[in-house]
């Protein structure tokens, strides 16, 4: 193949791709991509696994201390989830070209990051509550916003983790509508979880969009659909209505609804705080990676064990 | 030598673009922070020497129905292959049945000789059943 043929098929490519994405046609693993999109897609997709992965950890936390036995189930149900929603994930990013290996050592390297909420420790029972309704809600409507991604295989999985987010939700709001009903102390309990994931939750949906001045490449490859603020706005407008069901409030004191925007308004987030958790420096940044990297490392003579024992009964099978 | 400035010049465009590019792509989303806003390396890390081979898993859904791909994992071998996939695809039943085939097998077409491929079909509307007119009078047809 000579120069001019490649340039002619990368050119030819192009015109294809975003033909494709003008008319809401999925790209697929082997058809042509720009290499930036391939890229972004890899960083989104691996980063949306490793935040699954960690976010195991503050639940996983409260499973030998879960007040009933009901309550235990349920969580080790929704824990059990996170990680799949994690190999729902890689698997989709696998298909891009990067190995699982690959993603995985970023992440305990610290060059690939997830979500800061995860940063976050879960002080008492209460949080499980608040991490479903608050943690679970914000995903929830950046995942369904997902499901209508242009990369095929991360759309599907988004679909298939959209599925089992419901539950996570509701089993947390109806955790916290019990403490609300429940003695002093419950209730006490409830506002406080409430009070301390709030804000981290707002975080979630990242810098305001006038933090960005740059034309939004990802939004034209429609890989994603509506702006962080967007999506913030639709989040607080969910959560103010669902509080007032619990009793409990949120603790902003310019939350407040305004009747022209049919919006409501509320405070400015502390933007300092979310670098700070970004960059490493959030109450369990180091916890977190170093219970990824004991478990990983922990785990290698297991896998190497495993994979040993596969080929050595293959080899008797063959042998017989 | 003019030659050789249009192609430092051509150059210096292409940089400009990469950069530009570059820039397009900077936002921030859930589970989508940039490299360079991250902090820097603290951690080494070390590869598995061996590497679980990966699969392909096609479930089918309810009897009666195809096995229908839904996603890849990795196992050491079929039978452990069959348990992840159960663990990760068929968690709240959506499974009767289970195949796995290791990924290195599966050939696929290649979407870019899509045209070629599919293109004799193209010009055979005869094979559908809209081709053919007949009187309203003909029932059950």
């Amino acid at each position: 193949m000579t120069v001019q043929d490649i340039a002619h098929k990368e050119a030819f490519g192009e015109t294809i791709f975003n033909d494709k994405i003008d008319k809401e046609t999925k790209i697929e693993p082997k058809d042509w991509m720009p290499e930036a999109y391939r890229k972004t897609n890899v960083r989104q997709i691996s980063q949306h696994a490793h935040s699954e992965i960690v976010g195991m950890l503050p639940e996983g936390n409260w499973i030998s201390r879960a007040p009933s036995l009901k309550r235990k189930a349920i969580l080790i149900a929704k824990v059990q989830d996170e990680a799949g929603h994690g190999l729902y994930l890689y698997s989709a990013a696998e298909t891009l070209g990067t190995s699982r290996d690959e993603m995985i050592n970023d992440l305990h390297s610290g060059k690939a990051k997830y979500s800061s909420i995860f940063n976050y420790p879960s002080l008492t029972w209460a949080d499980m509550g608040a991490i479903g309704w608050l943690v679970d809600g914000a995903a929830i409507l950046n995942q369904v916003m997902l499901c209508r991604t242009s990369y095929g295989p991360y759309a599907r999985a988004m679909v298939r983790i959209c599925k089992e987010e419901s539950f996570h939700q509701r089993q947390g709001f109806e955790s916290l509508l019990v403490l609300s009903k429940g003695t002093d102390e419950q209730k006490a309990m409830c506002q406080d979880a409430i009070n301390r994931w709030w804000w981290p939750s707002l975080m979630m949906f990242g810098p305001k969009d006038s933090e960005s001045t740059n034309s939004d490449q990802s939004m034209k490859w429609k890989i994603k659909r509506k702006t962080n603020d967007e999506l913030r706005q639709q989040f607080v407008n969910m959560a103010a209505e669902q509080v007032k069901v619990l009793g409990m409030q949120l603790p902003d004191n310019k939350l407040k609804w305004n009747e022209q925007r049919k919006h409501y308004d509320f405070g400015e987030i502390n933007w300092d705080e979310f670098w700070a958790v970004v960059k490493g420096n959030g109450p369990c940044n180091k916890q977190r990676l170093e219970a990824r990297r004991k478990a990983h490392e922990e785990g290698k003579w297991v896998r190497e064990a495993a994979m040993a024992y596969a080929e050595k009964k293959k080899l008797q099978t063959e042998e017989a | 030598m003019p030659k050789k400035r249009n192609s430092k010049q051509k150059r210096h465009n292409n940089l400009k673009l990469v950069s530009l590019m570059n820039i397009q792509i900077k936002k921030f989303y859930y589970g989508d922070i940039p490299e360079e806003k991250a902090g820097s390396n603290v951690y080494k890390t070390e590869n598995d020497s061996v590497n679980w081979p990966l699969w392909e898993v096609f479930v089918r859904s309810k009897q009666g129905l195809d096995h229908k791909h839904v996603g890849s994992l990795h196992a050491t071998d079929a039978a452990m292959a069959i348990e992840n996939a159960r663990d990760v695809y068929t968690r709240r039943q959506e499974g009767v049945s289970i195949w796995v085939v290791e990924s290195k097998y599966i050939t696929a077409s290649n979407p870019e000789e899509a045209g070629e491929l599919y293109e004799p079909a193209a010009d055979k509307i005869y094979r559908h059943p809209t081709f053919y007119n007949l009187p309203d009078e003909v029932n059950h047809m």
